[in-house]
């Protein structure tokens, strides 16, 4: 295939005062092997070097693990392909002369900073609210494996753990819901016996912080289990609020 | 139980419970109407326990009532509260990628679904109240109808077109809600079986013949009389 010519669409905000809005862009010449974030690479080094200022957007790895890149793209969280971060999304996804509108995670819990770039913050404070065990890290920590664990509990844990926490599925769900990544959050320590000690205290505290924070409630439209890079699965919902009215009854 | 139905997901599974009753009894709704295909006396037995019997006019109605209110307005708080937690709407937003329209719909079905019952209680419910318990009449017999008057008063009801096409359209919207909400009801309990195939063939087969059901009644009658 030819290099492709696109026009962007790309909200732009100065600081998370500004009012912010849509603003149009033309790159031209972009390889089908390109990831979208080089695409973007690409019409900041044309907006430098016009003396303009560059869209910020969050990126780190850049492998798909981190969890650092966003973007809703053709009004998909990570863009149109499935199981993958924005990083890893390529531009042979996209035609030559196709428009592309890629605006912020939107969600009252995640205010633009600048540009494309959210502050996710309170999905560190649900962490923060319960998202660990208590042990003794002294250096004479017990090993894992002395603990039998089923390997079908092991392996749904390790599928919940496998949540990068980027937020596509809050960005995604039409009532900003954080219910997949506190759901995973949950689940990976009620599935072991390391976490059974802290279950109800932990779910408890971090879905009061959900609430706090301001995300939404659930309706079960499964968008997020969809648009999520690592296919977390609905059933973490559903074990996170058989934790909860666990945890009530207690 | 502190502070659980305050919580987002005890919000979730006080929806739930709701529907769960609310389900069962469209069930048993659709059963009694059924039996005015079926026999029009039975049908008349029937209405007249249910209309008197001390135990569902007082206790059992009273928790239906509720149990409507409740569903809708936790329903209404619930969207609320998700609108607000939107911030700033995507100028562009492809919801079809990834959900089916029913469920991203539930509040509009809801909706239309509450206007009909508006509609039931003026039509139906109100003048029930007024003659049993304004104008004391418990007898379930009305002048120049032999017996009992519930299959006459059904029957004259599903006379007019405009009604039964109101009834119609508001039955279809009562299959897009329960398309959806039948196996979210059991997801927000906790239940991975909502994900299950044979409770979601239930979940069709439910959403799918009890609002033909009640479609089928109204046209059986519209057509017959």
């Amino acid at each position: 295939m030819d290099n492709m010519n696109l026009t962007l669409k790309i909200w732009r905000q100065k600081d998370s005062n500004a009012k912010g809005q849509m603003v149009d862009y033309k790159v031209t010449d972009i390889s089908e092997h390109m990831s979208f974030l080089e695409m973007m690479d690409v019409l900041n080094e044309q907006l430098v070097n016009s003396g303009e200022e560059p869209v910020a957007f969050d990126h780190d790895c850049r492998e798909g693990i981190c969890g650092m890149c966003s973007l809703y793209i053709n009004g998909e969280a990570h863009g149109p392909d499935r199981g993958i971060t924005t990083c890893q999304l390529h531009m042979r996804m996209f035609n030559d002369g196709d428009t592309i509108t890629i605006e912020p995670w939107r969600a009252a819990a995640f205010p633009v900073i600048k540009d494309l770039i959210v502050d996710r913050m309170s999905f560190e404070r649900i962490q923060h609210a319960g998202g660990y065990i208590s042990v003794n890290t002294s250096g004479n920590t017990q090993d894992a494996n002395s603990l039998p664990i089923s390997k079908h509990a092991a392996d749904e844990a390790m599928d919940a753990a496998t949540c990068i926490g980027c937020g596509a599925c809050v960005a995604t769900c039409k009532n900003s819901s954080a219910m997949l990544f506190v759901g995973a959050k949950v689940s990976q320590y009620a599935l072991l016996p390391q976490g059974q000690v802290e279950a109800a205290d932990r779910v408890k505290n971090m879905v009061a912080q959900m609430d706090l924070e301001g995300f939404g409630n659930c309706t079960n439209t499964g968008a997020c289990e969809v648009e999520c890079p690592k296919g977390i699965s609905l059933d973490n919902i559903a074990r996170m609020n058989r934790e909860l009215m666990k945890a009530a009854l207690k | 139980m502190n502070g659980f139905f305050k919580s987002s997901i005890g919000r979730k599974v006080a929806m739930a419970l709701s529907a769960f009753f609310l389900m069962f009894f469209l069930l048993q709704h659709l059963a009694i109407n059924l039996l005015s295909v079926i026999s029009p006396d039975l049908f008349n037995e029937v209405s007249h326990f249910m209309g008197t019997n001390p135990l569902i006019q007082f206790a059992l109605q009273p928790v239906l009532i509720f149990g409507v209110v409740f569903h809708f307005v936790m329903g209404f708080i619930l969207e609320l509260k998700n609108k607000k937690a939107n911030g700033v709407a995507y100028a562009k937003n492809n919801g079809a990628a990834n959900s089916s329209w029913v469920s991203r719909n539930m509040i509009w079905s809801g909706i239309a679904i509450l206007a009909f019952i508006i509609l039931h209680f003026i039509d139906f419910w109100f003048p029930e109240i007024n003659t049993k318990f304004i104008k004391g009449d418990w007898s379930g017999t009305m002048a120049g109808v032999e017996g009992y008057r519930y299959y006459e008063e059904l029957v004259h009801k599903f006379v007019n077109p405009v009604r039964v096409g109101a009834y119609v359209v508001a039955f279809v919207f009562l299959a897009l809600h329960l398309m959806h909400g039948f196996t979210s009801a059991f997801q927000s309990m906790g239940g991975t079986a909502g994900r299950k195939k044979t409770l979601q063939a239930i979940g069709k087969a439910y959403s799918i013949f009890v609002p033909v059901g009640f479609i089928f009644v109204a046209l059986y009658h519209f057509f017959n009389h």
